[in-house]
């Protein structure tokens, strides 16, 4: 990766990034892509966040789903860990707890591949800095 | 802000939405902007105004102001000056430093980078619990990838000004989260503190000009920038400004990981955000600030929390950690656990908390065994006051904090424990007894086969008898018993 070597640099790769992000989460296009991410802190991977990262990892591919799978940070939900995030092509972002391979199964079948609702939502309880 | 959002993540703004093993995810999300347009657009000196402006607080405990910190070691004259980062959290069930490490390592850098320009360092050391390996993996990782892109090295942003970062490991001792012993250690001396003055800011690390900043405190850094001091300021309360990110514990239902704008109530943190008490229980108190802050109880629910009212409601912010007790929880124990902590964690060099500590313990160990008299009421209270008034650093300042807060929030508990020889909440083992209700037991035997020292006798469906003088009071007895025939007293 070439070096940022100006403030003009970086705002050229960030826009570059930020639509290569959208392109690929909000198109409307069948080929936009489901993006799930598991929450790698400490906290989650002691509750077994890693088998269930690749459980969707391994699964999403074998069953024909184009996804894109990554960890983050603690998404704060440490109650209900292992928790995951998983948004599909323009629409907004889920947040699920208590994420076993078992449930895991259910959002993939259920939610990811036809779209109904699976049990155990945990709501949007905060604001970011861009609403606020 | 609508009614029922009480959160905004400031310092949390990435931790949970972007990969933090990515720097691309980072500069998507605005990230190392605020460096650039730091380094490009103001003066050190404008900028650590920004800083001033913004009113931000050190949110590692002390709430000393971040700017008028930069602003001092900035003014000393050196040849050489060092930012340091202090991720030693320490305080008993507090996370959110290595939550941020770990979720948003880049902010952490980019800060300590405009903390760099702005004082005039071009070197900076993250110390960090060695006990943290995924944090230490991550910032590890995070490093090379700012240096791979030329966001640390030399001539950052084409401006020549160079700024690298090394990580140093402690061994986890809690003294060594107070600065002046945090830097002992990086020395590679004993980690103990030294008295203030000379400030960390005229002569630090290796003698040369330090600032020091807590984790959480450098997260917030790059969002100044992004968002204007202004905008910074407009949260939060006027002395305190901006959010604190809490972690919740003990016995509430959603522990976790929580930032709220400074101000908001301890009610609305507990029963609102934290979903209430676990089990439908009673709130009795819910502790702030560690082994240096103190318990706060049902009167203060509707206090705003900030610097100021929890120092004045004896306890303190600290760093965050918020443990809730509820009904079954005795505060002469409590007191008890973080005494047992700072004994412990007492690094030794001062009197007054390397002894003062320990016979403040053993005074609670004789209350809380139903062996104390009035006159250990008092002495608990004065060698605690005479601790505050003469130990040399914050640890011993601080350490009698859970003691008194008990003393004073609830008194009739000591009192319990003293005159009755009596545990309210029925948690000190010395001071309860488990009898067999003679009326209800209809000898199942379920008591005697769990019990563990075998000292429960009865034949088969006979009424049967517990040996106090063997009893250690596990409670197994009454937790098999389906009758209700084990009471406790």
């Amino acid at each position: 990766m070439a070096k940022v070597k100006s403030l003009a640099d970086l705002k050229k790769m960030k826009e570059k990034l930020q639509s290569d992000i959208s392109l690929r989460e909000n198109s409307k296009h069948p080929e936009g892509m489901v993006r799930v991410k598991v929450a790698m802190a400490t906290c989650g991977i002691a509750s077994g966040a890693k088998d269930v990262m690749e459980f969707f990892t391994v699964n999403l591919q074998k069953r024909n789903v184009d996804a894109i799978v990554t960890q983050t940070g603690c998404m704060g939900y440490c109650y209900a860990e292992p928790t995951v995030e998983v948004k599909l092509p323009g629409q907004e972002p889920v947040v699920y707890g208590f994420v076993d391979i078992k449930k895991a199964d259910e959002i993939i079948e259920k939610y990811i591949k036809q779209g109904e609702p699976v049990d155990g939502i945990i709501p949007v309880n905060y604001e970011t800095i861009d609403k606020k | 802000m609508s009614e029922n959002i009480k959160q905004i993540r400031v310092a949390l703004r990435n931790c949970g939405f972007i990969n933090p093993e990515s720097i691309d995810e980072y500069i998507a999300a605005d990230g190392y902007e605020a460096l650039g347009r730091v380094l490009t657009e103001k003066t050190p000196e404008e900028a650590t105004k920004e800083i001033i402006d913004s009113g931000l607080r050190g949110r590692g405990g002390g709430g000393f102001p971040t700017g008028v910190k930069w602003d001092i070691a900035r003014k000393v004259e050196s040849d050489q000056k060092y930012v340091v980062c202090n991720a030693d959290e320490g305080d008993p069930g507090a996370f959110m430093d290595r939550s941020i490490l770990e979720g948003d390592p880049h902010s952490v850098i980019e800060a300590m980078a405009i903390n760099g320009y702005c004082i005039g360092a071009d070197k900076g050391l993250v110390y960090i619990r060695a006990e943290y390996p995924l944090a230490i993996e991550r910032l590890k990782t995070a490093l090379d990838q700012a240096r791979e892109y030329g966001l640390l090295g030399e001539d950052i942003f084409g401006t020549g000004f160079n700024f690298d970062i090394e990580i140093r490991y402690g061994a986890g001792a809690f003294v060594c989260g107070e600065e002046t012993a945090l830097i002992n250690s990086m020395e590679g001396h004993r980690g103990e503190p030294t008295f203030k003055p000379p400030f960390p800011a005229q002569s630090g690390y290796l003698g040369k000009p330090t600032n020091v900043n807590n984790v959480e405190t450098f997260a917030n850094i790059p969002v100044i920038f992004n968002k204007g001091a202004e905008w910074f300021a407009s949260i939060g309360t006027e002395k305190s400004t901006g959010t604190k990110v809490f972690a919740l514990a003990g016995k509430i239902n959603n522990v976790g990981l929580i930032e709220v704008p400074m101000g908001t109530t301890l009610r609305e943190v507990i029963f609102e955000i934290g979903g209430g008490i676990k089990d439908g229980k009673k709130f009795k108190s819910v502790q702030t600030g560690g082994p240096s802050g103190g318990c706060l109880t049902e009167k203060h629910l509707d206090t705003p929390i900030d610097f100021d009212n929890l120092l004045e409601s004896g306890s303190m912010m600290g760093s965050g950690g918020m443990i809730v007790m509820d009904e079954d929880d005795c505060m002469v124990s409590v007191a008890r656990f973080y005494l047992d902590f700072t004994v412990e964690e007492s690094c030794g060099k001062c009197t007054p908390c390397r002894v003062g500590n320990k016979r403040l313990y053993e005074l609670l160990d004789i209350i809380s065994k139903g062996n104390g008299s009035n006159n250990d009421l008092d002495k608990l209270r004065n060698l605690g006051e005479v601790i505050i008034d003469t130990s040399l650093c914050g640890l011993g300042q601080t350490s009698p904090n859970p003691v008194l807060s008990t003393m004073d929030n609830f008194w009739d508990e000591y009192l319990a424990h003293v005159e009755d020889q009596r545990c309210p909440a029925g948690q000190c083992k010395d001071l309860i007894r488990y009898e067999v209700i003679e009326e209800n037991c209809v000898g199942c035997t379920a008591c005697a086969r769990n019990c563990p020292v075998n000292c429960i006798s009865g034949e088969r469906k006979e009424i049967h008898h517990i040996d106090q003088s063997l009893c250690i009071k596990c409670g197994a007895c009454f937790e098999k018993c389906r009758f209700n025939a084990i009471s406790v007293s």
